[in-house]
């Protein structure tokens, strides 16, 4: 009785109701939310995912810019007919670098998680370029302006940094080579033993060989275009893990 | 006070447009700084004019403010319609609605432009006006703050603009609905708290001994609004001078956040703050009192407890754990009785005057507006169901449900305040055009029937044709033919959302006429009940 | 740690829904209070201004 009599505050003092909304809001929220943040259950246990190397992040950073998410899902879902349409279902250890998630939440266009290496780069470019040359039925917006628009990596050792600060774990070498990195990642001929240094230094973090693939993805040798950097982020999409060391029946990777 | 706060937004903006490193944040930062010295030209020019008026009265409601944000949200309606007219072009005619040489145009741009314009531009200035109207109303004092509500009044629609403007130029965090930069994020969160400021101190002031239960809804509206946008909008930006932040958290805990935001969004702008506006505007249109505040006590606390745990029914069978998802659905299917008993409610606050269906389209619309909810609210615990969203997850049945809630629920109820607050500040006997608010009201439903069907049965369709298999036990269609498939029902989505635009044009010149006074000839008299007289409030049987 | 918390929120949730629904219930329909909920639903159909006393 006398309990209830004081519940009748919330209606005389705005403050109290305030606070009763606070926490009724927001112990749901920390119930639910806080375990996934100990994470070790909750990220499974692979080999291969490494932070994406230089020309990667700057074309994810289109991919962000464009939308490209709000029609495009990178989420395969462990359903039959999703694993047989794309590929193997997506884990959660695929998205741990990825600052944002981009599972998507809408296929108007079809899954992209595991894209890589699944079309040519002359593919991807023709079709991004106009995507109705190539799929007649394409309702895909044309993004031709990629090819033609120069990619501005002035600033992307400061996007390597910001992502190291948030939990990426980029070496202090990889960092100090990011702009060299990039171009060598495009423009194989030129800058030969940069290449390599790509390489070995990308191979170490992934713990797995082949994962850097470098060339000129837009075929246009006379400049780093935007479309240069978004194909090689497409071309990378969901070929990182090895797929053959995965167990997924490891209670570990259970969920 | 407000303008010597603001010019200490302007120093900084200048400081990030000098340094800024790359040029889109320059445009922003020089953007800021002119509308900061709009607003100091603005006041000077209207504190010359003022001569010996007090200008924050006590006596007097602070109604000005009000009718500047029906003004605005009539006029985000428009934009944000329109958008969402125009995309829907460009997935059903590509050939004609995208130009290749203006990328910024593209859908993907567009999209976030269209979504933002209606939940943040055109919502949030009807949460805005409403919620400033109803708090004095009931509580019989005057807004808190002196100018202060005005900082907010133009400090949101200065987010708007930065929003909106930032997505054509490529200026975007890219998760849904919280599309925005971090540092737009960061005037958001101050122009927020300056509202929740206004909001408890009008209360505080209150001349009533009861805080009515609209408040509470407004309350928690503001208060969860201001957590969640914080927490899903946590990044870091690149550098003081560049637009681009990174997400503090990554993969499946970013997306455990981002759908508790997104998910809350839809529950506490589009819920609890539009159910606000259902507990003042239909009573007092109908001059009945609720039909039982019990119920919308229990609506109230069980409300705002079940809907912050529904967020993980977005992730099913993603990789997060499997545990929260069924935690999700759990919440999601409880859901469906505080929906419903909140939409009984509303509709039972009409008993005893049931007839005002019939002769007042603005109680109508209002009324109309309670059964989309109820069924957008028994439609979303359905889909909530795993096995259900196997099916409709991806699918353009999502689509289809957001907007029977978002075209139906919020934006009936919407449009019916906008018309009570037309007619009740600027003192009109009735509306300028009775006939106009009945085409409105048919246009918009027609509209709305043809878009959730069509999508219904899109989103179906395609569901069903992704998981076909044929004889050979080989996926039937490949995934364009499942594009191609929607065709028509793109054309029939299309048509009703013009529909839909179309009664919201209507409606703007119906409220544009009746705010200058003109009122049409010949039109019944019996349909608009006029505010009442104080001595209705004796008939209480409490009294 | 991830243990504890899953489970945690699991039957912790449960525990706490219940406990709030009834305490909620119990105010909104302890007899005593209602005619100040009377009152308060009449609230919005008084046209006063703020002078008034």
């Amino acid at each position: 009785m006398g309990l209830l009599n004081n519940h009748g505050v919330f209606e005389r003092h705005s403050l109290l109701l305030t606070i009763g909304i606070l926490i009724t809001v927001s112990i749901g929220g920390l119930i639910q939310m806080a375990p996934l943040f100990y994470m070790e259950n909750t990220i499974e246990k692979v080999e291969g995912m490494r932070p994406y190397t230089p020309l990667e992040v700057a074309g994810r950073n289109i991919y962000l810019r464009e939308g490209c998410y709000v029609c495009h899902s990178q989420m395969v879902r462990p359903l039959r007919d999703e694993v047989e349409r794309y590929g193997h279902y997506s884990l959660a250890a695929e998205s741990m670098y990825d600052h944002p998630f981009q599972w998507g939440s809408k296929r108007t266009g079809p899954d992209l998680a595991r894209v890589g290496r699944k079309y040519s780069d002359e593919w991807h470019v023709d079709h991004l370029i106009d995507p109705r040359a190539l799929v007649p039925e394409s309702i895909m917006p044309p993004y031709a302006f990629l090819a033609e628009k120069s990619l501005d990596f002035r600033h992307i050792q400061d996007d390597l940094k910001a992502l190291r600060a948030v939990g990426v774990p980029y070496t202090d070498e990889m960092i100090e080579n990011a702009s060299m990195d990039l171009r060598a990642q495009v423009d194989p001929d030129i800058y030969f033993d940069e290449q390599d240094a790509l390489v070995a230094r990308y191979t170490e973090a992934s713990g797995r060989e082949g994962t850097v693939q470098i060339r000129d993805f837009d075929q246009d040798p006379d400049r780093i275009t935007e479309m240069d950097a978004l194909v090689a982020y497409l071309q990378m999409t969901g070929t990182l893990v090895d797929f053959s060391t995965y167990e997924a029946e490891d209670l570990m990777n259970a969920r | 006070m407000v303008s010597a706060f603001l010019c200490v937004f302007a120093v900084l903006a200048i400081l990030i447009a000098g340094n800024a490193t790359d040029h889109l944040m320059g445009v922003h930062a020089l953007l800021f700084f002119s509308a900061i010295v709009a607003w100091l030209v603005g006041i000077a020019l209207w504190a010359g004019k003022l001569g010996d008026r007090d200008p924050f009265d006590e006596t007097e409601y602070e109604d000005t403010l009000v009718k500047f944000g029906v003004a605005a949200s009539m006029f985000w309606s428009l934009a944000g319609l329109l958008v969402g007219v125009i995309i829907a072009c460009q997935l059903t005619w590509p050939n004609l609605f995208y130009f290749e040489e203006l990328g910024w145009t593209n859908f993907g741009r567009l999209r976030p432009l269209h979504t933002s314009a209606v939940i943040f531009a055109f919502g949030g200035n009807v949460l805005l006006a409403t919620s400033f109207h109803v708090v004095q109303r009931t509580t019989r004092a005057r807004l808190f703050g002196g100018m202060w509500p005005w900082f907010v009044f133009w400090g949101y629609q200065l987010f708007i603009v930065l929003a909106a403007t930032g997505y054509l130029m490529g200026i975007t965090q890219s998760k849904e609905y919280a599309e925005p930069e971090w540092y737009a994020d960061l005037w958001l969160t101050i122009v927020w708290v300056a509202y929740l400021i206004i909001f408890l101190g009008t209360l505080w002031k209150r001349k009533e001994p009861h805080i009515y239960v609209a408040n509470w809804f407004y309350l928690s509206f503001i208060v969860t609004i201001a957590m969640l946008h914080i927490v899903n909008n946590l990044s870091l930006p690149v550098s003081l001078g560049s637009a681009k932040s990174y997400q503090l958290f990554a993969g499946v805990q970013d997306a455990l956040t981002q759908w508790w935001y997104g998910h809350n969004a839809v529950g506490f702008f589009l819920t609890t703050g539009f159910l606000a506006i259902m507990y003042y505007y239909i009573p007092k249109r109908v001059d009945r009192p609720v039909y039982s505040y019990r119920l919308s006590i229990v609506h109230f606390w069980s409300l705002i407890f079940i809907y912050i745990w529904a967020g993980p029914h977005h992730l099913h069978y993603t990789a997060l754990p499997q545990w929260a998802q069924t935690l999700g659905m759990t919440f999601s299917i409880m859901l469906w009785m505080p929906s419903w008993g909140g939409m009984i409610n509303g509709v039972m606050t009409l008993s005893g005057a049931w007839d005002k269906l019939r002769t007042d389209p603005v109680v109508r619309m209002m009324v109309v507006s309670l059964a989309f909810y109820g069924m957008a609210t028994f439609e979303g615990p359905l889909m909530s169901v795993r096995a259900v969203n196997s099916l409709s997850h991806y699918t353009e049945w999502g689509i289809g449900h957001v907007h029977s809630g978002a075209l139906g629920w919020v934006g009936f109820i919407s449009f019916g305040a906008l018309y009570c607050l037309t007619q009740w500040l600027y003192k009109r006997k009735s509306l300028y055009s009775i006939a106009l608010v009945e085409w409105h009201f048919w246009l918009a439903t027609i509209g709305i029937v043809f878009y959730i069907v069509a999508l219904w049965f899109a989103g179906i369709m395609e569901g069903l044709m992704w998981r076909a298999y044929n004889d050979f036990g080989f996926l039937e269609y490949s995934f364009v033919e499942t594009v191609e498939a929607k065709h028509i029902s793109y054309i029939i989505r299309t048509v009703g959302g013009l529909l839909y635009l179309s009664g919201a044009l209507i409606m703007s010149y119906n409220l544009i006429r009746t705010a200058l006074g003109h009122e049409r000839i010949n039109q019944p008299t019996d349909a608009n009940p006029v505010s009442q007289p104080p001595a209705a409030a004796e008939l209480q049987p409490a009294e | 740690m991830y243990e504890t918390l899953s489970s945690f929120a699991q039957t912790g949730g449960l525990i706490y829904f219940v406990a709030i629904f009834g305490a909620v219930l119990a105010y909104a329909l302890w007899p005593k209070n209602q005619k100040k909920f009377d009152k308060a639903a009449s609230l919005p159909l008084s046209d006063r201004e703020p002078g008034d006393e």
